[in-house]
C-alpha cells in the first residue's frame, strides 16, 4: 500500500468518530425511531417500486423489442389502486404521527419545571431552586422534565436531537416541551431557528445525571436564592404587594392559590391561570382584569426582564397564603421614604 | 448524431441539404431594440432564459461557497455574517429568480400559445412588462448583494428581519415584491390565454398536460403571490416606521408573519414543481410513443395539487406553538396533498408500459426526475407527520427534502424540457452523447450531495449552521464532494448548448416525431407561429393521427 500509515490511521479514526444515528437518550426516542423506520421502509419500498417498474418497462418495451406502441387510455382499476393504497399508508402515518405529537408535547403531571430563556446567542436555564446555567442544562435521569421557554429577542428553537425533542422559543410567549432522559451522558443542544450572526454558536449541552448526582449538583450550584425568593423581592420592590395584599379592601385581586384556578374576567370570559396568563397579566393588565376589580394596574412592559418575569411567575405560582405578602408590606410601609412607583429599568440590580 | 439509427426516434432532415428556415422569429427583426421592445412570446421566453440562467449560476456559486465552508466543522473560510449572507442570497436567488420563473417564463412562455394554436399570449405587452419587472427584481437583488448583502434567510423571519439586522433587508424585500408582480402577470397572462385563445377544436381535454400544469400553477401565482407582497410590505412598514404588526413588545404577533409568509411560500413550492410536471408528461409520452396513461387523472391531479396546496401552510409551523388541534387538521391535509403527486408518478410510469421506448437525453432527465421526486415526495410525508416533524424540522433533513423536490425534481424537469424543446427553440440539435453524460453526471452528483444530508438531518444537524460538531464531518465532506460533481453536471449543458447554437445539426420541424402542435410547425417557428389558424381534430398524444399525417410526407426544410 502506498498510503502512509499516519494518513491511514487518521482516516480510520475520522471515519470511526463519524456519527450515523443519534443516541436514544429519552423515553420518547424509541417511539420516534419506530415511526422513522416505518417511514423509511415506505420510502425505500416506494422508490424501489418506481425504480423497478421503470427498469422493467424500459427493458421490456424498449424500441428494439417493441417497435410499435399499444395505445392505452388508462385504467380506472389501476388508478384507483394507486390512489387508495398511498392514501391508506399516508393516513396511517397521519394517525401515528399525531399520537406521537401529543405524546411529545403533553407533559405528565409529575414533570418538574425548568425555565429556559433564549437570547442572541445563548441559552439561559433557570432552575426553581435558583441555579442558573448558560448554554448548559443539568437534569436528573428518569424524571420527567418540562421546559418553560421564552425568547428575549428573536425566534429561537430549542432542540436536543438525542432526545428527539424540539420546540420553537418565541418572543412574547411561553412555549413548553418535556422529556424524560433515560441515559446518563452529555448531549447536544442546538438552536435550530436561524437567529442572526452567531446562530451556529447558540449551542450547549444537556447533562443527564443520576438522581443522587443531580441532588449533589443542585446543592453545589445554588445561588442561595430560589426563583420564588427572587420573585418575592421583586413583588415587594415593584410595589405589587400594595394592591395584591390579600386584604379584603385591597385594590387588586388576592393572588394566593390563584395558580391553576379558573378566573372570570370583566368581559365575562373564563381564563385558566397558568404561567402564560400570569406573564401576560403583568405586561398587559388592561386585557386581563379580574371581574370585580377596576382596571387601574399599570403595564410593566419594558420595565422587567424575562428573567424577572420568571421569578415573579414562580413566586405567584407557589404563593399559598398572603402572610408573607403582608409582612413585606409592613416592612415597606415602615420605610416611608421608599418610592411607591415601580423602579425604572430592569430588575437585574435587585438580584444578588 | 451518435446514437445508432435503429435505437432512436430522431428523424433529422438530410444533413447535406438541411437549412434553417429563411424566415423565423429569431431573424425576423434585427438589433438589440427589436429584442428589448418585442411583444413576441418566443423572444420574451429567450430573454427570460438568458436572465434566469445568469441568476442560476450566481445562486449556484453561493451554493458552492456554502458547501466549501461546510467542508470543515470549524467556521474557517468566511465569517459568520458572510456565511449567513451566502445562504440568504442562495435562497432568494434560487427561489424567486430561478425556480419560480424557470419553466413557466421560459418554456411556458414559448410553448403555451403554440400548443393552443394561438399567435401569442393574450397580453403581449404585459408579458414584456413581466420580464422587465423580473429584471428590476433581479437588479435590486444584485444591488442588495453588491451593497453588502442581506442575512435574513430567504424566509425573512420576524422580528429578526424587522428589528435585529442592519443589512439591506428593504432592498431585498423590494426585489422580491417587484419580482412577485412579474410572476402574477405571467400567471394572469396564462390563465386568460388558456381560457380565451384556444384554436378551433382545442377543447379543454385536448390540451397537452403541459398546459394543464401551467394552468394550475398560474392559479397559484395569481392567488398566492399577493399575500407574499402584503407580508413583505408589512415587514417594510415595521422596519421603517416601527409599526407593531409582528413585534410582540408593541402588541404585534410574531407568528402572524409566519402564517402570511407560508400562505404564499407553500403554494410557491407547487408553483415551482407543477410546470416541471407538465414537462415530464410531454417528454414521457413522446419517447414512449404512447398517450399519457390516464390523461384526466393527470390533468385533475394538477388542479387538485393547486387546490389542496393552499390549505397546508401551517405544516411549516408544527413546532411553533400553534394549537395542537389545528396542527392535526393541517397534517391531515398535508397527507391528502401527497396523493395527487403519487397518482402522477404512477401514471407516468405506466405510460411506459407497452410503449416503444427510446432513451434520448430528455428521457434520461425525466427518469431522474421520477426517481428523485419520488424520494422527495415520500420524505415530505415524514415532515407532514406531526410527531416525526418535531425531530426533523429545521435540520438538514428538511434541506435534503426540498432539494430533492426542487433540484432533483424541478431542475431535472427544467433540463429535460430545455433539451426536449431546444430543437424547436433554436432549430438545432444539442450533441446527444455529451448531453447524456451530463444527465448521468447530474444524477450521480445530486444523490451524492443530498442523500448524506438526510442522515445528517436525523442526527440533528441544524440548517443554516456555519459551524457544526466534528462527528458530522464525514457526511458533510461527502455532500461537498457530490456538490462538485453536480456543479460539473450543470456546467456541461451551458457549454454544449451554447456550442450547438452554431454547430448543432439542423433539427427540422419534428425531430422527435411528437404529436404536439408545436412540432407541426417549422423550427424555429415564424413570429406569428402558424401560417394559418390550425384546427384541432384529435386529442393530445394521438400517435395514430401523427402516423397517418406523416405517412406520405417527405421531410423538407428550408
Amino acid at each position: 500500500m502506498g498510503l502512509s500509515p499516519v494518513l491511514w490511521q487518521f482516516l480510520v479514526k475520522w471515519l470511526h468518530a463519524s456519527a450515523l444515528f443519534p443516541a436514544e437518550a429519552s423515553g420518547i426516542s424509541p417511539y420516534v425511531d419506530a415511526l422513522y423506520f416505518f417511514l423509511l421502509l415506505m420510502t425505500v419500498f416506494g422508490t424501489l417500486l418506481v425504480g423497478a417498474l421503470l427498469l422493467v418497462f424500459s427493458i421490456r418495451y424498449r424500441r428494439e423489442r417493441n417497435p410499435v406502441a399499444t395505445q392505452i387510455e388508462g385504467s380506472t382499476l389501476l388508478e384507483a389502486t394507486w390512489t387508495i393504497i398511498p392514501l391508506a399508508i399516508f393516513l396511517v402515518t397521519f394517525v401515528w404521527g399525531a399520537v406521537l405529537y401529543f405524546r411529545i408535547y403533553n407533559p405528565p403531571t409529575n414533570a418538574m419545571n425548568i425555565y429556559v430563556v433564549g437570547k442572541q446567542w445563548m441559552w439561559k436555564a433557570e432552575h426553581p431552586g435558583g441555579q442558573h446555567e448558560i448554554n448548559a442544562l443539568h437534569v436528573p435521569m428518569g424524571q420527567p422534565v418540562q421546559l418553560t421557554m421564552i425568547s428575549q429577542d428573536v425566534f429561537h428553537s430549542f432542540s436536543v436531537p438525542d432526545f428527539r425533542i424540539k420546540r420553537e422559543v418565541i418572543p412574547g410567549r411561553y412555549s413548553t416541551v418535556w422529556f424524560e432522559a433515560t441515559q446518563v451522558g452529555t448531549y447536544h443542544v442546538f438552536c435550530t431557528q436561524y437567529c442572526g450572526t452567531q446562530h451556529s454558536g447558540m449551542v450547549g449541552t444537556v447533562t443527564v445525571l443520576t438522581q443522587d448526582d443531580y441532588k449533589k449538583w443542585l446543592q453545589q450550584s445554588t445561588s442561595g436564592m430560589s426563583l420564588a425568593q427572587n420573585g418575592e423581592r421583586l413583588f415587594a420592590s415593584m410595589g405589587c404587594n400594595s394592591c395584591h395584599s390579600g386584604n379584603a379592601a385591597a385594590r387588586g385581586p388576592n393572588l394566593a392559590g390563584v395558580y391553576g384556578a379558573k378566573l372570570t374576567l370583566t368581559d365575562g370570559s373564563q381564563m385558566l391561570v397558568n404561567d402564560a396568563y400570569l406573564r401576560d397579566a403583568i405586561l398587559n393588565p388592561s386585557q386581563h382584569v379580574t371581574a370585580g376589580f377596576a382596571p387601574i394596574m399599570p403595564t410593566y412592559q419594558g420595565q422587567i426582564s424575562e428573567d424577572g418575569l420568571i421569578d415573579l411567575v414562580e413566586y405567584i405560582k407557589n404563593m399559598q397564603s398572603n402572610y408573607r405578602v403582608q409582612q413585606t408590606q409592613v416592612t415597606a410601609e415602615s420605610d416611608q421614604a421608599a418610592p411607591t412607583t415601580p423602579p425604572q429599568g430592569t430588575n437585574e440590580t435587585v438580584k444578588p | 448524431m451518435s446514437a445508432a439509427i435503429g435505437n432512436t426516434i430522431v428523424s433529422l432532415p438530410d444533413q447535406s441539404t438541411a437549412q434553417i428556415p429563411k424566415r423565423n422569429y429569431i431573424n425576423n427583426e434585427h438589433g438589440l431594440l427589436s429584442w428589448l421592445l418585442t411583444g413576441d412570446h418566443k423572444r420574451i421566453a429567450i430573454l427570460y432564459l438568458i436572465s434566469i440562467t445568469f441568476f442560476f449560476f450566481i445562486g449556484g456559486a453561493f451554493a458552492g461557497l456554502i458547501r466549501l465552508e461546510l467542508l470543515t466543522p470549524q467556521p474557517d473560510l468566511v465569517s459568520s455574517d458572510t456565511y449567513n449572507k451566502f445562504f440568504t442570497m442562495h435562497g432568494i436567488i434560487m427561489i424567486f429568480l430561478f425556480l419560480v420563473p424557470s419553466v413557466p417564463a421560459t418554456l411556458g412562455n414559448f410553448l403555451i400559445p403554440i400548443m393552443l394554436g394561438a399567435k401569442d399570449l393574450a397580453f403581449p405587452k404585459i408579458n414584456l412588462l413581466s420580464w422587465y419587472l423580473y429584471l428590476i427584481g433581479g437588479t435590486l437583488t444584485l444591488a442588495a448583494l453588491v451593497l453588502g448583502g442581506v442575512d435574513t434567510g430567504w424566509t425573512f423571519t420576524t422580528p429578526l428581519s424587522t428589528h435585529y439586522l442592519n443589512t439591506h433587508v428593504i432592498t431585498a424585500a423590494t426585489a422580491i415584491f417587484v419580482a412577485g408582480f412579474s410572476s402574477i402577470f405571467t400567471g394572469l397572462n396564462f390563465i386568460v390565454t388558456i381560457h380565451r385563445m384556444r384554436c378551433p377544436g382545442m377543447t379543454w381535454f385536448r390540451m397537452p398536460l403541459f398546459v394543464w400544469a401551467h394552468y394550475a400553477a398560474s392559479l397559484l401565482m395569481v392567488l398566492g403571490t399577493p399575500v407574499l407582497a402584503i407580508a413583505i410590505v408589512l415587514v417594510a412598514l415595521e422596519r421603517l416606521f416601527g409599526i407593531g404588526v409582528f413585534d410582540p413588545t408593541k402588541g404585534g404577533d410574531p407568528l402572524l408573519f409566519q402564517h402570511l409568509f407560508w400562505f404564499y411560500s407553500h403554494p410557491a413550492v407547487y408553483i415551482m414543481i407543477l410546470p416541471g410536471m407538465g414537462v415530464i408528461s410531454e417528454v414521457i409520452s413522446t419517447f414512449s410513443r404512447k398517450r399519457v396513461f390516464g390523461y384526466t387523472a393527470v390533468a385533475f391531479s394538477s388542479v387538485a395539487i393547486a387546490l389542496f396546496g393552499f390549505f397546508v401552510w401551517e405544516h411549516h409551523m408544527f413546532i411553533m406553538g400553534v394549537s395542537n388541534y389545528s396542527a392535526l387538521v393541517f397534517s391531515l391535509l398535508t397527507m391528502l396533498v401527497a396523493v395527487p403527486s403519487a397518482i402522477k408518478i404512477f401514471n407516468w410510469v405506466f405510460t411506459l408500459q407497452k410503449g416503444s421506448i427510446t432513451f434520448e437525453t430528455p428521457m434520461l432527465y425525466s427518469f431522474g426526475f421520477m426517481g428523485l421526486f419520488t424520494i422527495g415526495g415520500l420524505t415530505g410525508v415524514f415532515l407532514g407527520s406531526l410527531g416525526m416533524d418535531i425531530h426533523l424540522t429545521e435540520t438538514y433533513f428538511i434541506v435534503a427534502h426540498f432539494h430533492f423536490v426542487m433540484v432533483g425534481g424541478m431542475l431535472m424537469a427544467f433540463l429535460a424540457g430545455i433539451h426536449f424543446w431546444w430543437p424547436k427553440m433554436t432549430g438545432r440539435m444539442y450533441p446527444e452523447s455529451l448531453s447524456k453524460l451530463a444527465a448521468v453526471t447530474t444524477f450521480i452528483g445530486f444523490n451524492l450531495t443530498f442523500l448524506p444530508q438526510f442522515i445528517l438531518g436525523y442526527l440533528g444537524m441544524p440548517r443554516r449552521y456555519h459551524a457544526y460538531p466534528a462527528e458530522f464531518q464525514v457526511l458533510n465532506v461527502l455532500s461537498t464532494a457530490g456538490a462538485t460533481v453536480l456543479g460539473i453536471g450543470y456546467m456541461l449543458p451551458m457549454l454544449y448548448l451554447g456550442w450547438s447554437l452554431k454547430y448543432g445539426a439542423i433539427a427540422g420541424d419534428n425531430p422527435w416525431q411528437a404529436t404536439g402542435l408545436e412540432w407541426q410547425i417549422q423550427s424555429p417557428p415564424l413570429t406569428e407561429n402558424f401560417v394559418e389558424i390550425p384546427v384541432m381534430d384529435h386529442e393530445a398524444y394521438d400517435y395514430e393521427w401523427l402516423a397517418n399525417k406523416t405517412k406520405n410526407e417527405v421531410i423538407t426544410v428550408g
